[in-house]
């Protein structure tokens, strides 16, 4: 194995097939190599990748890096975000502070832990009639379909204020939306028609929802129309794909474990079920583009000098299986191992806004699945199952189950 | 063990709350309150634990 590079190697992103829920096999040679290795990506750029657990807080966690995709050097991760990007307001999470401090302290309050908590009966009482339907269907069941996508769409449509009715356009769209097809441009247009749509229908008739929240901003001048417009689609989106995914892609992690399956499903204490929750997603760590932003001033980082206007990609998936950070062997699915201090919801000022919404979706969806479908088995060969892993979100196609 | 916090930085994320709610609550704002600045031993554990995992570092601990 050579030492170090004589050309500047492309940004791995090719799994194993034999271990496809593990990051790409490229960049565990490269954090081998060194903590902070240059990549060359798609525009031709090059940015500096980071592999290792303390250098990605440190990085997110300091003040020297910008998200704005506005700037030079940019490191988008693939063209078509790089297209949502041109010409538009900068999203929330493709602010900077001070700007991006203000807007978000709009929405803190709406997934604060105590109102989401609220929504766990609710939560529990989807996810229960879901299995319910299941359970009087035939088998092979489809879960993505059947259960990990309805659950999110339906508490986010719920928290938003998206009307029932509309839930099927919703999860196609911005599932289609999302993804990296030809199609997903069009389908994220769609989705900020609808998004502005609903927002001025409850400027005139508010109701006790998030998107009346964003109606009143807008309404009040705290926030341009666009903003308030853009800032919904994100949540939207936000909300569902993502744990919709983790839901599918946790179970399956689980189903190639099934001694850990049967310690979760008859856990009692909240404290254990919480901590397989998060070692579920240190493991998944589904939002797999890593984390991209661009240095504002030059900085010194674990012997690797990275100058004003560089380019990071910030490779939270390689960054929650090091050793360093995590005991035992993190390559492997431990659901006693202490998982909490994962990067799967990112670090710093831009930690996702709903990780209180998406914990309580994942602590009630999968150990009520594996209590109530004890015999819960997947439907095919491993190796046949099918991911989703050039879309943002890493994920599965679907997940066919049998009980 | 004495606590501090800095509310300046905090995001609202609620990791503290979650990992160690008697000790930490979130406002109307969302943003932290630090219940007892000089917590029981049973939980600083996890006083710890939310020290670490506040994603804005807010919260400073003198042990």
């Amino acid at each position: 194995m050579a030492e170090s590079f004589d050309e500047i190697p492309e940004l791995p992103t090719q799994r194993s097939p034999q271990c496809p829920l593990d990051p790409p096999t490229g960049m565990y040679a490269l954090r081998d190599v060194a903590p902070i290795t240059k990549v060359r990506i798609w525009t031709g750029d090059d940015a500096w990748l980071v592999t290792r657990y303390a250098d990605a807080r440190t990085l997110l966690g300091s003040d020297s890096l910008s998200n704005d995709t506005r700037r030079a050097g940019f490191p988008f991760a693939h063209p078509a975000r790089k297209a949502a990007s041109q010409g538009s307001r900068p999203l929330l999470s493709s602010m900077d502070d001070p700007e991006h401090a203000a807007v978000r302290r709009f929405l803190a309050p709406e997934f604060m832990v105590r109102r989401i908590d609220a929504l766990r009966p609710t939560i529990q009482g989807v996810v229960d009639r879901l299995i319910d339907d299941m359970l009087a269907g035939p088998t092979p069941a489809e879960l993505v379909q059947a259960f990990a996508l309805p659950i999110p769409s339906i508490i986010i449509a719920a928290l938003l204020g998206v009307p029932a009715d509309d839930m099927e356009f919703f999860q196609t769209t911005s599932e289609l939306a999302l993804s990296t097809v030809p199609g997903a441009g069009r389908a994220r247009h769609l989705i900020n028609d609808y998004v502005a749509k609903l927002i001025e229908l409850k400027r005139e008739e508010p109701a006790d929802d998030l998107l009346s929240l964003l109606a009143r901003l807008w309404a009040n001048g705290h926030l341009e129309h666009d903003d308030a417009v853009n800032l919904g689609h994100l949540i939207l989106v936000g909300g569902h794909e993502t744990t919709a995914n983790m839901i599918a892609v946790g179970v399956l992690a689980l189903l190639q474990h099934p001694e850990q399956v049967a310690v979760l499903r008859d856990a009692t204490e909240k404290v254990f079920v919480e901590n397989a929750i998060e070692e579920l997603l240190r493991y998944g760590h589904i939002a797999h583009n890593g984390v991209r932003r661009v240095a504002v001033e030059d900085m010194e980082v674990s012997g690797q000098t990275i100058r004003e206007g560089d380019g990071l990609i910030i490779a939270g998936n390689i960054c929650d299986r090091d050793p360093e950070a995590f005991e035992g062997d993190p390559d492997d699915l431990d659901i006693t191992r202490p998982a909490r201090h994962h990067v799967a919801f990112g670090y710093g000022i831009h930690q996702c806004l709903g990780q209180p919404l998406a914990r309580a979706e994942l602590q009630i969806a999968i150990p009520t699945l594996l209590r109530r479908i004890p015999e819960l088995a997947l439907a095919v060969p491993f190796d046949q199952v099918e991911f989703k892993d050039g879309n943002y979100i890493f994920g599965v196609r679907a997940l066919p189950v049998t009980w | 063990m004495k606590v501090s916090i800095n509310q300046d930085r905090c995001i609202g994320s609620g990791q503290c709350v979650m990992i160690a709610c008697e000790v930490f609550d979130q406002n109307e704002e969302g943003l932290v309150v630090l219940l007892d600045e000089d917590p029981p031993e049973t939980v600083r554990n996890r006083v710890r634990q939310a020290a670490q995992n506040c994603p804005t570092r807010v919260i400073s601990l003198t042990e």
